[in-house]
């Protein structure tokens, strides 16, 4: 049995950071991941953690300070949001490419402008293509159990993960929480070896070597396929978690999807609210279900192709806009997925919701089932790209 | 969900009113229920009115939005009475709590035609003459909970007392303070 906690989403990933006690930590604060570094450093000032704490004058110096730990044989975290993940950018891929397996917390937050604190999925996704593992989480229990699986999913394929969750939602929403002992974290999450490191004594390697039109790709391809390797290893870190605690964790979560024949695909905090609208759908005899992703980078398309191949009408919902002038951009993998696996007989509609801190509803959802049972009963999609709750 | 309860906060930047709802949580969990406390926020300010949730249930919602059909209002500052609909879709089986020295029926005219239950209690009083300071935080959540009935009140005292113990273990005068302002509100909060 687990510790039976209240914490906010914040709380509960710098409790985990605690248990874990990782080599070094580099952190700036930005709203809302603040509170992360701020009671993970009162764990380091009262000693109990060993961490060495780092705090740097911006974002990229965060992550520049995790680099050069891990490539030095530590274990290295850190947290952001927002516009500070903007500004990680450039090392964020600097840390995919040197294959450098650190853990960064993200409180989801809207990107400016207009200026926002509110979440939305705009700064996580706008990273997308860093390189880096990505995890979403609905719950404040979620966050925290990712996160213990975090480094033995990114060590064990040699890239780097982030841990998303809901800015204020989840991250400053008190909820229920089950703690796992601090002796089986220790004993799950386990010691970091790397095989080579900056300062190994045995096997020491140089890290961010230029490489010439000859090798360039060659790097690229070894990352890509470490991401194509990360989608069993998520699946068997989550079945040993699951084992342990008892809450089972894939690449998605199927949800009433058995014989569904409208289905919606969506990620974080907005699954649970939309839980309860395929329940209270459901009670009232209609087939509705839902996917939602855990998993963003792997991206799961069996899982999604698995999903969907069945049913009449989805709609893919998208916390962000990739402004391309037609659709979100988990709508165009979702999209990607099905039509490279041959599957074209459902139709799907994006939907953008709930930018900037918009509150997402149990109607809201319901409103989007509606839609979905039109399509499928009309078989006339109509138009593809829309956003919900907005003024026009 | 049968036996969620859904409060609804408003009060001021500063007042504290996030910093009961979530008082409110803890007491909730105390007593073994599945609990959510959250502030929606908007622009930081001193003094901006701002608004505070809970769930309580015995199983775990799995909603993450703002409450639009509280079974209780709490309102921690009666000048939001004029700025700000605090009745909006609350429902009429329920019950709004406003910090006031005035009677239920001398405010029930500002609460455009709400029906329900109407309490007042003068938290701002009752924390100047305990605590010598105005924080009417601590004498709102009492209010709540003897109004409500989601927490046992007997549990509730204790907790609270326990809370204050450890929170204010360096300064015991303060605990007495707090616990005659807790308990002066279960008495002293008004119903019509």
């Amino acid at each position: 049995m687990g510790i039976r906690e209240r914490l906010s989403g914040n709380e509960a990933i710098a409790v985990a950071m605690k248990q874990i006690n990782p080599d070094v930590m580099g952190a700036f604060p930005i709203t809302p991941s603040t509170e992360i570094p701020q009671y993970f450093s009162t764990y380091v000032d009262n000693g109990e953690v060993d961490t060495e704490f780092i705090a740097v004058e911006s974002e990229h110096s965060a992550m520049s300070t995790c680099i050069g730990a891990e490539a030095a044989g530590a274990r290295a975290i850190s947290a952001t949001s927002s516009c500070g993940l903007c500004y990680m950018t450039e090392m964020l891929y600097v840390a995919a490419s040197d294959r450098l397996p650190i853990t960064l917390a993200v409180s989801c937050r809207a990107l400016s402008g207009p200026i926002n604190i509110n979440n939305d999925h705009s700064d996580a996704m706008g990273v997308r293509d860093a390189g880096w593992l990505m995890l979403f989480a609905e719950t404040n229990q979620e966050a925290y159990d990712n996160y213990l699986q975090a480094m033995r999913i990114g060590e064990a394929v040699g890239l780097p993960i982030m841990i998303c969750q809901d800015g204020f939602i989840t991250s400053h929403a008190i909820e229920n929480i089950e703690l796992v002992e601090d002796e089986k974290v220790k004993a799950f999450v386990g010691e970091y070896k790397p095989e080579h490191a900056l300062l190994g004594r045995q096997n020491s390697m140089a890290v961010g070597a230029y490489a010439t039109p000859v090798y360039y790709m060659e790097a690229k391809r070894a990352q890509a396929q470490a991401m194509m390797d990360a989608k069993d290893v998520i699946r068997k870190v989550g079945a040993e978690f699951a084992a342990m605690t008892g809450r089972k964790y894939d690449l998605v979560e199927y949800y009433r999807m058995e014989d569904a024949e409208e289905a919606i695909v969506i990620i974080g905090s907005s699954a649970g609210t939309a839980k309860a609208a395929v329940n209270e759908l459901r009670a009232a005899g209609k087939k509705v279900g839902l996917i939602k992703v855990r998993s963003f980078r792997p991206f799961p398309t069996e899982e999604i192709v698995a999903g969907l191949k069945n049913v009449k009408a989805f709609a893919v919902m998208d916390k962000d806009d990739s402004f391309n002038g037609h659709c979100g951009p988990m709508f165009a993998e979702v999209a990607a997925s099905l039509y490279a696996a041959g599957v074209s007989a459902p139709k799907g509609i994006s939907y953008i919701y709930g930018l900037g801190g918009r509150d997402v509803r149990v109607e809201s959802i319901q409103r989007v089932f509606t839609e979905l049972a039109d399509i499928a009963a009309t078989g006339e999609t109509g138009e593809t790209y829309r956003y919900l709750d907005v003024r026009e | 969900m049968k036996d969620m309860v859904e409060i609804r906060w408003h009060g001021r930047g500063g007042q504290g009113a996030k910093t009961a709802s979530l008082l409110l949580a803890d007491a909730a969990f105390n007593t073994g229920k599945y609990v959510q406390g959250f502030p929606e926020y908007g622009p930081e300010r001193m003094g901006a009115p701002i608004t505070a949730y809970n769930r309580i249930s015995s199983e775990r919602s799995t909603v993450h939005s703002n409450i639009y059909e509280p079974d209780y209002v709490v309102v921690v500052d009666e000048t939001l009475l004029s700025a700000v609909d605090v009745t909006a879709g609350l429902k009429e089986t329920g019950a709004i709590v406003i910090n006031s020295g005035k009677s239920p029926a001398a405010l029930r005219p500002l609460l455009k035609g709400y029906a329900g239950k109407v309490c007042t209690i003068d938290a701002g009083k009752i924390s100047e003459e305990e605590l010598g300071k105005n924080f009417p935080n601590t004498p709102m959540l009492a209010a709540i909970v003897k109004v409500s009935g989601v927490v046992d009140v007997e549990k509730f005292i204790g907790d609270m007392e326990a809370s204050f113990h450890h929170k204010f273990a360096s300064k015991p005068q303060v605990i007495e303070g707090n616990m005659k302002a807790l308990k002066r509100s279960m008495e002293e909060v008004q119903a019509g």
